[in-house]
């Protein structure tokens, strides 16, 4: 199902030509209201006229999280403050939170984005959606609330959390949709039959799952267990929330809504563009925002664009999921991996569960890579030999996957933290 | 029927023992027979009780990964060169002991010894052929 027809399977050279108009519209609206934004065109001698074609793109300053913190918290807003009707922000673990200012058009903007991604999942005005992302000011609540509402559905407000609720709702009220992050979505499929809830009685039909990265092992896994269709969702506060790019049934890449968000991705060590289906750093740039417009914002998220036609009719550039965060990469011993590497190797091994946590040690000198797994059913022996011989098949599959030794230790059940939002993976701590 | 045995598995952490033997006590199951096998970073806790369907049952319900598998029991005299005799009838039969634990009976005539062989049929089969007592899970459960 397809919500805005003429936009999202718009002629790609019309698309291009909007696209292009929206962008010098949206350099102008920054360089004359927003005070950074010109200091840092003036610094490299470029005006937003200087850019005619997306060719000229690359004239433009990169934007960074560290750039929006020294307008903390209202000066990158492009318009009077009295205009913007909602604020949100990251969660500012990293330091002090950046702030996202929506006017009235960029909520509608945003209901309409949202609206697309709840179709493409399968949702339509009959539905009941369980929302599961936390409302406040993380974007996930209120992104997927606005959606819901523009397409019609009964949104029930949930938030994260309160894990029996979930479940006793989810089974009441017969609710057909599911938005969570997935680490949260496997942990309420666990918990259902602590709470003696048949997960075949549910009447979910599909998951909306994002905010975290996660693997085609997890998809399966909750999609086995919840009898559903899990697709992601992706999106950033910086940019609107929710709602930049989401996955249709075909499973092969997230359709950006580049209408409204334009597309790049670089080399996280050089910064120059990469041509399509190459892996490197998703750099957007906002083509309506009114509130606070984002001109080439790092989003540290590792991708890849395609561009080849999709089977679902849709014209909009996908992006692969995301496999890393440039920021996020951990260099053990020299040699740089992802966490989502060792996921993916973990996966493979059955019996396996999904969940684990990387530990990161440099006991002497040298770094230490241990990954706790959890020791399901299907795992366990009441011989040592056999246990050690899965403890070392783990340890082969993984080093094998990342050319780095690992040591693998067999952990009890549900020992390991289980997150409502963002899931843990990874402990460092070597003392950098 | 079959001699069962629970296993759980333990983290080598301070209490994890406790804890399992304590959701035993309050599931008022009474343990019959125990040996551990450790290894630096994990324990394997191995239990014969009389109601094994219960005691995995409460043990799963507190998070524990729990097993049951078959495992051959037999009466031994009470004497040197007791358990000596059972192994040797199991050596020549080529059958291998994966591993092997005894306690000794109330009367204290005779010792019971139970083992996990690689085949447990075969174990069974070998132990009665030569005439050794197989006990049944009755048997053992009510010692």
């Amino acid at each position: 199902m397809i919500w805005n027809r003429e936009a999202e399977c718009m002629q790609i050279g019309e698309r291009e030509k909007l696209q292009l108009e929206r962008l010098k519209a949206t350099l102008k609206r920054a360089y004359e209201n927003v005070s950074y934004y010109r200091k840092r065109f003036d610094e490299i001698k470029v005006k937003p006229a200087d850019i005619k074609s997306f060719k000229d793109i690359v004239k433009l300053p990169f934007t960074t999280k560290t750039d929006l913190r020294e307008g903390y918290p209202f000066g990158l807003f492009a318009v009077p403050r009295q205009e913007i009707v909602e604020v949100h922000t990251s969660s500012g673990t990293t330091g002090k939170p950046t702030v996202s200012g929506y006017t009235k058009k960029d909520i509608e903007i945003w209901g309409e984005v949202m609206a697309r991604a709840l179709t493409m999942v399968g949702t339509t005005k009959d539905d009941i959606i369980q929302n599961g992302y936390g409302y406040g000011l993380f974007t996930g609540g209120l992104g997927v609330h606005y959606g819901a509402q523009r397409i019609g559905a009964t949104v029930i407000p949930i938030s994260a959390g309160q894990t029996k609720r979930q479940l006793e709702i989810m089974y009441d009220f017969g609710s057909t949709v599911l938005t969570c992050t997935p680490s949260y979505a496997l942990y309420l499929t666990e918990a259902a039959e602590e709470v003696g809830i048949d997960v075949k009685k549910l009447k979910l039909k599909a998951g909306c799952f994002g905010a975290e990265m996660w693997t085609d092992r997890m998809r399966e896994e909750i999609e086995k267990r919840f009898h559903l269709i899990a697709l992601n969702i992706y999106g950033l506060t910086e940019i609107i929330g929710p709602g930049v790019a989401q996955e249709c049934e075909e499973k092969n890449g997230l359709h950006i809504f580049e209408d409204h968000f334009y597309p790049e991705v670089v080399s996280p060590d050089t910064l120059e563009p990469l041509p399509d289906g190459e892996k490197g750093e998703l750099v957007i740039t906002t083509l309506t925002r009114e509130g606070t417009p984002m001109i080439r914002f790092r989003t540290r998220d590792v991708t890849a664009l395609r561009r080849e036609p999709c089977k679902c009719g849709r014209t909009l550039v996908r992006m692969d999921r995301i496999t890393g965060r440039t920021d996020d990469r951990l260099k053990i011993r020299g040699v740089l991996i992802f966490p989502s590497q060792i996921e993916k190797a973990l996966l493979e091994i059955k019996g396996v569960e999904p969940h684990y946590q990387i530990i990161v040690t440099r006991p002497q000198h040298l770094d230490e890579l241990e990954v706790q797994v959890e020791t399901s059913k299907k795992l366990f022996s009441d011989e040592v030999r056999h246990l050690e011989e899965t403890r070392k098949k783990i340890e082969k599959h993984i080093e094998n996957a990342i050319g780095l030794r690992v040591k693998v230790t067999l952990v009890e059940p549900k020992t390991l933290p289980r997150s409502e939002g963002k899931a843990k993976r990874v402990i460092d701590k070597r003392q950098l | 029927m079959e001699v069962k045995q629970i296993s759980v598995f333990l983290e080598n952490k301070k209490g994890r023992l406790w804890e399992a033997l304590d959701v035993m006590a309050k599931a008022q199951i009474n343990i019959r027979a125990l040996s551990i096998a450790d290894t630096s970073e994990f324990g394997i806790l191995r239990l014969i009780v009389p109601n094994p369907e219960k005691a995995k049952k409460a043990l799963a319900k507190s998070n524990f990964t729990v097993r049951e598998n078959d495992v051959i029991a037999v009466g031994v005299p009470d004497k040197p060169g007791g358990l000596a005799g059972i192994l040797k009838i199991l050596t020549d039969a080529d059958i291998n002991v994966e591993y092997v634990y005894a306690f000794v009976e109330k009367s204290g005539k005779k010792a019971v010894v139970v083992l996990r062989t690689d085949s447990i049929s075969k174990g069974k089969t070998a132990l009665k052929k030569a005439g050794v007592p197989v006990l049944s899970a009755e048997e053992v459960y009510s010692l």
